[in-house]
Parts: structure tokens; C-alpha cells; sequence
């Protein structure tokens, strides 16, 4: 009788961790862990809820040093494409001032053998690779991190 | 008296059978006449050769004046005819030499199409600020533009614009179609690419 206890109460944790969602979640994707809330194999939950518009504000804060700037307007019917770059309209250096945008930064005129160019280098022609808009929309994974005092 | 009146109509019976024939006539011109003009301002005839199909009437899918929240499609004759009877004529006959072009093969293939999309987008922002971009006011009315609806940037623009005299095209330009290649400067320009001065005249300082 004695001997009997630890087996079944083992027996009854195991059965606990098996019907546990996390576990059967790491079993069923060879231990990856999504961040949707299902398992990779499943089609996700839905959670999505009406489409956000883009905020349109003045320019944002930076959250970390050397982030690049965040559009703070919807950029939904402009084109950047091989043929033409819309952003260019306002924010290139000879527009700027008279569109009362940010110029793009100086240092996008450099190209790959740093060479100073005398307009934006080729390389950093398509904008939206890393500025960004953003929408008011609840994060999905809740985060700790905070914008530093310092910048 | 009513004599008289069977007797003038007896003498005079084939010019007042004429004349009614020309009366008849002259309604089914009319009719039949409008009945063309408004076919061949429908959607359905405008995509009828593959070079409109394949080429503008696919990238005017994806804007809004094709599908938007409201569900109000600006068709093609929308913007590229005119409601008025004289131009809207003339861009009828300028319209039949496509005829020709479709049969030639002028724009047949997308590569044909980009080689002349500079020239032909030219040629329509041109005739859009001739006229002061007539068909785009038959929805769109300054007059009605409510600037506490609008983005900032917008009413900065609008009303700065509107200002100066300048026009829907001097700035919308490609919101339908795609644009041709824009020199702005960037890397090494294409050789058939508008100077950006050219598409943007006000940017002149």
C-alpha cells in the first residue's frame, strides 16, 4: 500500500501535464512555441478585429537609439516603386521646407563605397523598409520594455 | 374653310410627306446617335481590346476610384471624356485613331505599353490641365471640400494650391493609373524618365 502511493500520485501528475494545454502544445510542434495562443498545426484563433488606420500626428518619439523614424501618417496610395517614390514629393531635401516635412537624413547619401552622393543613394530609395506607420492597436504579447530617459 | 385646308394639304402632299419623314428620321439620328455615344462610353467597351484590358484597366483596379467605402466608381469615360458636347466629340474622333493603333499592335504587350506610358500619360495631364481638369470637378467641387474633414496636410495643400491657380492634375497625377518613370534623382534615371521639374512644375523656386 505504501510502496502504491507514489505510483499513482505520479501517474496523476503526468496525466495533469498531458491534458495541460502548454505540454500538448510542445508535444504536437516538436517544442516550438508560437505566440499566436495555438498550435502551429491549427488554424489560429480568431482574434483579429476591425481594420486600424494609420495614426496621423506630428512626428513620434524615438524608442530606442538609432531607430529610424516612424511615419506618422497612412501611406496606403503611395507608391514607392522602381518608376516613382512618393515619399520623395515631400520629405526629399529639395521639397522639405516648402512641405513642411522632415528631410530624409543625411546620412542616406552615402552609397555602398561611402561616397558622399548629392541626393539619396539608390540604396536607401525604398523607405518603407525601415519607416514604418503605425496603427492604435493593443499589442498582442504583452511586453515590459520601456522607452529609455535617456536618449 | 376646311375645304381649303384638305386642298393646300392635297397640292402640297409630298413636300409635308418629306417633311415628316425628316421629323422621323431626325429622331431616330438622335436617338441612335446617343444610343453610340453612350455604348461606347461603358466600361465593358472600353476594355474590349486587350491593350486597355491587360495594361490601364488591371492597375486602375487597385485604386480607389475603382472600388472605395462607398461603392461610387469613376469609370474610365468618366475621366477621359467629357460630359460638354464639343470636347467630348473630339475626344471621339481622337478615340477612333485607337482603332488603328489596336490593329497595328502599337501597345499590344505590357513591354510596348511601358515603353509609351511617359508619352501617353503626358499627353493626358496636358489635355487635363488645358482644361483645367474639368472631369475630375464634375464630382470633385472645390467648393465643397470640408477642411474639417480633411488631414492638415491636405487643407495645407488644397488651399495653398487652389491659391495659386493650380489644378486636380498638377498634383494627382498616377492616382488611377500607374506613372511613368520620374527622374528624382535617385541613382542612375531611365532614359525615357520625366525630369521631375516637368512633373512637378510648382517645385520651381
Amino acid at each position: 500500500m505504501k510502496s502504491r502511493l507514489p505510483t499513482t500520485f505520479s501517474a496523476a501528475v503526468l496525466a495533469g501535464l498531458l491534458s495541460s494545454p502548454c505540454i500538448s502544445f510542445a508535444a504536437d510542434d516538436g517544442g516550438l512555441a508560437t505566440l499566436r495562443g495555438a498550435p502551429i498545426q491549427e488554424s489560429a484563433p480568431d482574434t483579429s478585429d476591425a481594420l486600424k488606420k494609420a495614426i496621423e500626428s506630428d512626428p513620434m518619439e524615438r524608442d530606442f537609439t538609432l531607430q529610424p523614424p516612424l511615419v506618422s501618417h497612412a501611406i496606403d496610395n503611395y507608391p514607392v516603386t522602381k518608376e516613382f517614390n512618393k515619399c520623395l514629393d515631400c520629405h526629399s531635401w529639395e521639397n522639405y521646407r516648402k512641405e513642411k516635412a522632415t528631410k530624409i537624413s543625411l546620412t542616406h547619401f552615402q552609397d555602398a563605397d561611402g561616397k558622399e552622393l548629392a541626393n539619396v543613394s539608390a540604396r536607401r530609395y525604398f523607405c518603407v523598409q525601415c519607416h514604418v506607420p503605425q496603427v492604435d492597436a493593443k499589442p498582442l504579447i504583452a511586453n515590459t520594455y520601456q522607452r529609455p530617459s535617456v536618449r | 374653310m376646311i375645304q381649303q385646308i384638305i386642298q393646300f394639304g392635297y397640292r402640297f402632299r409630298f413636300i409635308l410627306a418629306g417633311a415628316f419623314s425628316a421629323f422621323v428620321l431626325g429622331i431616330v439620328f438622335v436617338v441612335g446617335f446617343n444610343a453610340v455615344m453612350d455604348e461606347t462610353n461603358t466600361e465593358e467597351f472600353c476594355i474590349s481590346c486587350h491593350e486597355m484590358k491587360d495594361n490601364n484597366y488591371r492597375e486602375y483596379q487597385d485604386t480607389l476610384h475603382y472600388a472605395n467605402r462607398s461603392g461610387m466608381r469613376a469609370t474610365c469615360s468618366d475621366c477621359h471624356v467629357s460630359k460638354e458636347f464639343v470636347p467630348k466629340m473630339i475626344a471621339k474622333v481622337k478615340a477612333s485613331m485607337d482603332l488603328y493603333h489596336s490593329v497595328v499592335g502599337t501597345i499590344d504587350t505590357p513591354e510596348k505599353f511601358a515603353a509609351r506610358r511617359s508619352e501617353l500619360a503626358r499627353r493626358e495631364w496636358r489635355r487635363m490641365k488645358d482644361n483645367d481638369s474639368r472631369e475630375c470637378r464634375n464630382c470633385h467641387d472645390a467648393d465643397s471640400f470640408d477642411y474639417g474633414l480633411q488631414g492638415y496636410r491636405s487643407v495645407q495643400q488644397h488651399e495653398e494650391g487652389l491659391l495659386t491657380g493650380q489644378t486636380c492634375i498638377d498634383c494627382h497625377q498616377g492616382i488611377a493609373h500607374r506613372l511613368p518613370a520620374i527622374d528624382q534623382g535617385v541613382g542612375v534615371a531611365s532614359p525615357a524618365s520625366i525630369p521631375e521639374n516637368v512633373f512637378r512644375p510648382q517645385a520651381e523656386k
